[in-house]
């Protein structure tokens, strides 16, 4: 149980800048998931914490304790890879006790410990096996099971379900989250996926190029996304953007694009006055795209179904708008099909703004 | 059926045959003359590919009149501890080259490679003057000092594609499990690579068993050569071959390296295509 700090964390491999002035604090107990496109610095990050990458500059603490210069094994964390990374020539059970035996444990203990992390992840039947006679689930456990044993500081963990099929992906989620409230451990949980992300984390970080984007939690992150990235990143489908032009006439502020025209709702259009460019780059979900019966000037967008995507709780629609593809979210009973018109009344509320020069969320 | 089956007999059969053939007959001839009389050898009206009347003369005279139990033990002493010598030191150089990646390793594995290229024809030269300086001139030590000097570099550059083959994120994992570079090495590398490594031994064991030229120049005593030189020195007297006897030794040296590939050709094999399947 620790708290890790971040501060001003950079790793250079020759020109190339991986990780840039990356600062974070993990409160002890914490589950921080660091979600981003592959290539964004994540793996790096955590590998640093690990201690299997040197720093460039800045600091890592973990309790208070400057570890930048401290070797893997002296740091108290355990950390499970994405291919597992289990000793093939040993057993279920060495490979578990093989941290505890390098330490001195008494035998007893580590027999004992083993034991406790096979019944909490089910493998107690697989103790004698050798990994390969183990399915891909079974070596995942095994992989988490390593790491309980020697109750460390923090778990990392280093996108551990992504060669898992979808199905076992989506019950090792629950599981792991489960393991996480009974171990009340830091855990720092690296994926691309940004469902594994929204699901597990009390708490994300969003990478892009080596740069920290945004940090909260999932459901700050979907609501109030701090710049265009992160909006088209969290979420799935993705929100919708486009750019339109700001027009300030009788009745109010308009948002003017290719083929139809939108009323700014009273308190978005207040904000928006400061905002010195005509331009604005506009977003919003599908969820936010019902259907309407008719049109309705300045509330409502003329779109042309292309293609239809039903889910059986809700279909997807993806349209379009002149030239620019939309996806909106329908309810299973809708009328719409391919090539037909349909009219879409945006829930404007629910609208975000982004600034046209640098993609920053406007409020 | 009897299509496909005639097409297989061209296309494999016959091919893998013709190929048999030419890869079994020396040890076919070889055997066949260790128990042949002179005088049946010479007469060329006799079919000379069968034996008409055995004799185990050929046996006797290699084993009686030459020192061969001595050449095949000294060639044993010989290739077993060149081997030793040159695969402790390949695995810790493949290791390093490959994974600890010091500055300039790149440079230095390549450079040991160039070091296998030179032929032994050239570097015996050199190589008999340092012979000479440490004063081994004429002992078996000469040879488990220099056979190391062309094992090496081939050793390392099989352990190092082998060694390369293991996944990082292993060691990695054992280092934050508590492991130390040395102990990461000897519970995880050295296991893991241990095809890669009975590869190595054997090739290095082979080598060392067949090597003619340095065993030839830096060997002048009787009893200190090994079998592939004491056989033709001794048994090839001016013009005078004795045919027999030196077939004979040619069959009972050849069985050793045979043995040692038949028990381990699994491993051999694995170890070859790097394979390290989870």
């Amino acid at each position: 149980m620790a708290k890790v700090v971040m501060e001003k964390l950079n790793k250079h491999f020759g020109e190339v800048k991986a990780v840039r002035d990356f600062d974070l604090e993990i409160p002890d107990k914490e589950f921080v998931v660091l979600v981003g496109p592959s290539g964004c610095g994540k793996t790096t990050t955590l590998r640093m914490v690990a201690g299997l990458e040197d720093i460039t500059s800045g600091n890592i603490y973990i309790d208070d304790k400057v570890v930048n210069q401290l070797p893997p094994k002296d740091r108290d964390i355990a950390m499970v890879f994405q291919n597992y990374a289990l000793y093939p020539h040993m057993t279920v059970y060495q490979n578990m006790a093989f941290g505890l035996t390098l330490r001195k444990f008494p035998k007893a203990e580590i027999k004992q410990r083993v034991k406790e992390a096979a019944e909490i992840l089910n493998i107690g039947e697989l103790l004698e096996r050798k990994p390969k006679a183990l399915s891909g689930g079974q070596r995942q456990r095994v992989a988490v099971g390593r790491a309980i044993v020697r109750k460390p500081k923090v778990f990392l963990f280093d996108e551990p379900l992504s060669n898992l099929d979808a199905k076992l992906r989506v019950q090792m989620r629950v599981e792991l989250k489960k393991l996480h409230d009974r171990l009340q451990t830091t855990i720092i949980y690296v994926t691309h996926d940004q469902v594994e992300a929204m699901t597990m984390g009390d708490c994300i970080v969003v990478m892009k190029d080596g740069l920290k984007q945004q940090v909260g939690a999932p459901l700050e992150l979907y609501f109030r996304p701090a710049n265009k990235f992160v909006a088209g990143f969290i979420g799935s489908p993705a929100m919708n953007f486009m750019e339109g032009e700001l027009l300030s006439e009788q009745g109010g502020l308009f948002l003017q694009t290719m083929g139809f025209k939108l009323k700014i709702p009273e308190d978005k259009a207040a904000k928006l006055k400061s905002y010195p460019e005509k331009r604005v780059i506009f977003g919003i979900r599908p969820e936010d795209l019902p259907e309407a019966p008719a049109a309705i000037p300045n509330e409502t967008i003329e779109v042309v179904v292309e293609v239809l995507e039903p889910l059986g709780s809700e279909v997807y629609l993806d349209v379009k708008v002149g030239e620019t593809s939309l996806i909106a979210r329908a309810e299973p009973t809708t009328k719409a099909k391919p090539h037909f018109k349909l009219y879409l009344q945006p829930v404007l509320e629910n609208m975000r703004f982004f600034s046209i020069r640098d993609e920053k969320a406007l409020f | 059926m009897s299509e496909k089956f005639v097409e297989r007999m061209i296309k494999f059969y016959l091919p893998l045959f013709i190929f048999l053939f030419f890869l079994l007959f020396p040890f076919y001839w070889m055997f066949i003359t260790a128990f042949k009389s002179d005088a049946e050898l010479y007469n060329l009206k006799l079919n000379p590919f069968f034996i008409h009347e055995p004799t185990f003369k050929n046996i006797l005279m290699l084993f009686k009149e030459t020192l061969f139990n001595r050449w095949m033990f000294n060639t044993f002493f010989v290739a077993i501890l060149a081997t030793i010598l040159s695969l402790s030191a390949s695995l810790l150089a493949a290791y390093a080259i490959q994974r600890v990646r010091f500055r300039g390793s790149g440079p230095i594995g390549i450079s040991i490679f160039f070091g296998y290229l030179v032929p032994p024809t050239i570097l015996f030269i050199p190589l008999a003057a340092i012979i000479f300086q440490l004063k081994i001139w004429d002992s078996l030590w000469s040879l488990v000092l220099i056979y190391p000097t062309f094992l090496i570099p081939f050793c390392t550059w099989l352990l190092m594609g082998y060694f390369k083959s293991i996944p990082k994120e292993m060691e990695e994992c054992a280092m934050i499990d508590g492991a130390s570079r040395l102990r990461v090495f000897w519970q995880i590398v050295v296991p893991l690579a241990l095809p890669g490594i009975l590869s190595a031994g054997i090739f290095a064991f082979t080598l060392s068993w067949n090597e003619y030229l340095y065993a030839l120049t830096f060997i002048s005593t009787t009893t200190l050569k090994t079998a592939p030189v004491g056989l033709i020195t001794e048994l090839v007297r001016g013009d005078v071959y004795h045919w027999g006897p030196l077939m004979t030794g040619a069959l009972l040296a050849s069985v050793p390296v045979a043995l040692v590939y038949s028990f381990f050709v699994e491993h051999y094999v694995a170890g070859m295509t790097g394979a390290l399947k989870e």
